[in-house]
């Protein structure tokens, strides 16, 4: 089967996956709401999450990592 | 994973030759998967006959409504975001939804599709009342039974935008385009100007 080469979107192009262009696209979008819906917006933009590498199956460290998604 | 059995096998079987009308079942016309496996159900009474057996996810789950053979008159429309469900099962009579492709306008009986969507607007019109907001992105799968279903990462009425901000925006990335240096940066310069500038001709239109 001939396979065509499909157009991909420039931000593929440039190496950037679906999700990183349509969270970009979203907090851009939350990044121009007016004042109370802004701030409830920026609640949702905040992730939490702790990280922990493993070796010989004991955790080596853990840190902690609280972003703000646009920062 | 048993529901796509039909679809692997034809695929399987058919995929090597072409051929001019491949027919492949969607989700709405296949048989729905029996809410209960007959045989594990046999087999705890037997073991077990004072408890009851446990209900799998099947037996929660709604069974899809099928295909119906003539086109019904009003699409319904499921429209979700990650932290809230927008419309839930709401019949509506059109769905305007902004595909990549362009703004593509679902009516009852549309052929199935999965569209991606870009920055831009969803129009829903019920009767005579049309509810606007502008969706940042996300995907619209309409099925063959006229539901559809709309996800996207972030959706806000049109009235919630700052034109100001969106102005400013506009102006700051279109600068950071010109003097972006990598790939990267530009890609994502070029999308915060389609994202202003849908965001600007949205307030505007």
């Amino acid at each position: 089967m001939a396979s065509t080469a499909a157009a991909v979107p420039f931000w593929r192009a440039a190496g950037m996956t679906y999700i990183t262009y349509s969270n970009i696209c979203a907090s851009l979008v939350r990044g121009c709401l007016k004042e109370p819906y802004r701030s409830d917006a920026g609640a949702r933009e905040k992730v939490h999450f702790a990280v922990s590498k493993w070796a010989n199956g004991k955790p080596e460290k853990s840190s902690i990592r609280s972003d703000s998604h646009s920062e | 994973m048993y529901r796509h059995g039909p679809r692997l096998l034809t695929r399987a079987i058919g995929g090597g030759v072409r051929r001019s009308a491949a027919v492949r079942a969607f989700s709405t016309d296949l048989a729905v998967a029996p809410s209960e496996d007959a045989a594990f159900v046999e087999a705890w009474r037997k073991l077990a006959p004072n408890i009851d057996p446990p209900k799998t996810p099947f037996a929660f789950m709604k069974p899809r409504p099928p295909t119906p053979s003539s086109i019904p008159s009003k699409l319904t429309i499921n429209f979700v975001l990650p932290y809230q469900s927008e419309i839930s099962n709401k019949e509506v009579d059109m769905v305007i939804v902004p595909a990549t492709t362009g703004q593509m306008g679902v009516l009852p009986g549309h052929v199935a599709t999965i569209a991606e969507l870009k920055p831009g607007l969803l129009y829903v019109h019920e009767g005579s009342e049309v509810t606007k907001y502008f969706v940042s992105s996300g995907f619209a799968f309409v099925h063959a039974n006229s539901i559809t279903d709309i996800v996207a990462v972030e959706a806000v009425p049109v009235d919630h935008i700052d034109p100001s901000l969106v102005q400013k925006g506009l102006a700051d990335f279109t600068q950071k385009l010109n003097s972006a240096t990598t790939d990267f940066e530009k890609a994502e310069a070029q999308i915060g100007i389609d994202v202003h500038s849908a965001l600007n001709a949205a307030l505007s239109g």
